[in-house]
């Protein structure tokens, strides 16, 4: 499902050259769980962005789905993100002045779904995450539980192959971060392939497989 | 994305920041309302104002007593200058070009006929009064050619006046008190109207040597002119110039050719044109920079938005058209105010005055609402073009 080979990635930073991400190699299979823990600054949401297609690799091959989307052009990416890949964020990023109904129907949106389609897919979704009452409330009358939630759905809306979430519960408190850890986790039964970063232990454990980083590079891997 | 989606998400922020967005398109909707309002009365006011001093006929020239000083003011009536006689009057009618003169007085009296009083103008003419303003007598005839220093006590009436005292009864034959003098009604005028503001129909007409006698005053008011259509303005004016320095000694009078007049009131028109021009090209462009400014901002606080809009699967150009949009729903809004209070404002006008000509031609419309587009699309571009390269990456890290 992912392939990476000798993915590097660094930044120019003045006239100084930081390095993200050194050699990765990396391979993980569709419906896969995986967690990725390390101490901060070591390159976890440099990966991800760069699984996710909002960045580019500075060397190396990137493989989704068998196709090389190493250098894809904007409109190719945008396209790849829309229809394999979902994002869920530490700050949640629902957009304020939107309801949580549209805020869930933004990708189906931007990807030019019909309307009929999106209001079907939208009320599935609600009802799913227990958001049905909740549909008309804008973000900042939602829990943080709720709020993330709302993201939830929303990644999942277009039905992705790949479930990417960043720190998902580091705005959350422990129970409530559980429930949603939890929500993720069903979606792997799913056959989703979850990608899962985390300074939390505990949370990491869970995953079947989990990545160790440190500077930049993959340290170790355990399996569960 | 389908259209409607975009009209969806645009009017969501335009609606998040409903000040604001009302702020920077009244810039739009203030020039827009001039365009309209010069396109609509404009032309109409010139035509209008224009008719309203030339309705009289254009081969006018008003005599009045009294020299203007090029700094100062009229010396006028009460100068020491000589005033205007009946007599300056009757050596005019004998210059060559020159058609009717009317010698011409005015003031207010009470009238009284059938134990019915009221307080009119009393217009103080001679005989070539109608054919000198082209207006006409509807019933009975206007003041004969008596020899003007020894006029008869006849008097016209203007319609209104008639309609006051002798509502459903023939006045001609019958006398009528003006000042407390007693004059026999020979005509009746036709019904004119307002002309800026002076009724003449509520109006009656005597002869001009009676009015001096009534309101106790040496001199005429103005000696209208008229002179032969064709001929050379410059050389009837140097005549009359010539005919009554040489009865005054000196030239203690002003001629007022209704031409120069005219001339005058057009250029001050076309003035009054361009300054709303200006100020609705000024308004058009603060509203553009204002567009710039909130659109500019607009970017700014919603960079993690716009990051997010690109994880979801957006691409450069979608973001731009949200940008974009939101630029030309503030500039289109905007217009449409814009085009509904200058309309409504031209409506208005004509409600007050009926006889302004008030016309929006549906193709201005359509172009000023166009103009005002094209300023939100032109003020949008930069804006929603630095949204849409902002890095992913980078847009989802700001808070
Ligand atoms: N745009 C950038 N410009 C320069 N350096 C960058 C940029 N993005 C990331 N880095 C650097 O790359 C390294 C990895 O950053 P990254 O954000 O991936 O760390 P992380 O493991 O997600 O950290 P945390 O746990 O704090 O989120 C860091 O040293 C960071 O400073
Ligand atoms: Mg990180």
């Amino acid at each position: 499902m992912i392939r990476l080979d000798k993915v590097s990635r660094s930044f120019t930073v003045g006239d100084q050259q930081v390095t993200a991400l050194r050699d990765i190699d990396l391979n993980i299979a569709a419906g896969d769980y995986v967690s990725i823990m390390g101490p901060s600054g070591s390159g976890k949401s440099t990966l991800l962005n760069l699984i996710g297609l909002l960045d580019r690799p500075s060397s190396g091959i990137y493989k989704l789905d068998g196709g090389n989307v190493t250098d894809l052009d904007d409109a190719q990416q945008a396209k790849v993100r829309s229809e394999k890949i979902g994002f869920v964020f530490q700050s949640f990023h629902l957009v304020p002045r939107l309801t949580a109904a549209m805020n869930i129907e933004l990708p189906l949106i931007l990807a030019g779904i019909p309307v009929t389609e999106r209001k079907v897919r939208v009320e599935a979704l609600l009802e799913n995450y227990g958001l049905t009452d909740r549909a008309d409330h804008r973000p900042d009358q939602l829990s943080g539980g709720q709020r993330q939630r709302v993201a939830i759905a929303r990644a999942t809306s277009m039905h992705p192959a790949v479930l990417l979430a960043d720190e998902p519960t580091g705005n959350l408190d422990q129970a409530t971060g559980r429930e949603v850890i939890s929500l993720l986790e069903q979606l792997t039964e799913q056959h989703v392939t979850l990608i899962l970063v985390t300074h939390d232990p505990a949370l990491g454990g869970r995953a079947k497989r989990q990545l160790h980083m440190v500077d930049g590079q993959i340290v170790s891997q355990t399996a569960s | 994305m389908l259209f409607p989606d975009l009209i969806r998400l645009t009017a969501s922020s335009f609606l998040a920041y409903r000040m604001r967005s009302l702020l920077t398109g009244s810039g739009i909707a203030i020039g827009i309302t001039a365009v309209i309002l010069l396109t609509s009365i404009g032309e109409g006011l010139h035509q209008f104002v224009l008719s309203e001093f030339s309705q009289f006929g254009t081969n006018l020239i008003a005599i009045q007593p009294g020299k203007t000083q090029t700094q100062g003011g009229n010396v006028g009536i009460f100068g020491s200058s000589r005033p205007l006689s009946i007599e300056d009057a009757q050596a005019l009618r004998h210059l060559p070009n020159i058609e009717h003169v009317n010698p011409s007085m005015q003031g207010n009296a009470e009238v009284r006929a059938n134990g019915k009083t009221r307080r009119t103008t009393v217009y103080g003419a001679g005989h070539d009064f109608t054919k000198t303003f082209t207006l006409n007598v509807q019933s009975g005839s206007f003041l004969p050619d008596d020899d003007p220093t020894q006029a008869r006590a006849f008097v016209v009436l203007g319609s209104k006046v008639r309609q006051e005292l002798y509502a459903g009864q023939n006045p001609l034959g019958s006398y009528l008190s003006v000042g407390g003098q007693r004059y026999r009604v020979v005509g009746v005028m036709e019904p004119k109207g307002q002309i800026l503001g002076f009724d003449m129909d509520d109006t009656v007409f005597i002869p001009a040597a009676r009015a001096l006698e009534l309101f106790n005053r040496p001199g005429l008011m103005e000696i209208q002119v008229n002179y032969q259509a064709g001929a050379d303005l410059d050389g009837v004016v140097r005549a009359i110039t010539a005919l009554l320095k040489e009865r005054h000694g000196r030239e203690d009078f002003t001629l007022i050719p209704q031409e120069k007049a005219l001339e005058v009131l057009g250029s001050v028109l076309d003035v009054i044109t361009f300054a709303v021009g200006a100020l609705g090209g000024i308004s058009l462009l603060v509203g553009g920079v204002g567009i710039l400014t909130i659109m500019t901002m607009a970017v700014s606080e919603r960079t993690a938005e716009i990051g997010l809009l690109r994880a979801l699967g957006a691409r450069e150009k979608q973001v731009l058209m949200l940008f974009l949009g939101e630029a030309i729903l503030l500039s289109a809004l905007g217009g449409l105010a814009g085009l509904l209070l200058g309309i409504g404002i031209a409506q208005g006008l004509h409600a007050l005055i009926p006889a302004l000509p008030v016309h929006t031609p549906w193709l201005f419309a359509v172009l000023a609402e166009f103009v005002a587009i094209s300023i939100g699309l032109a003020a949008g571009v930069l804006p929603a073009r630095r949204a849409a390269r902002l890095d992913p990456v980078e847009a989802l890290r700001t808070e």
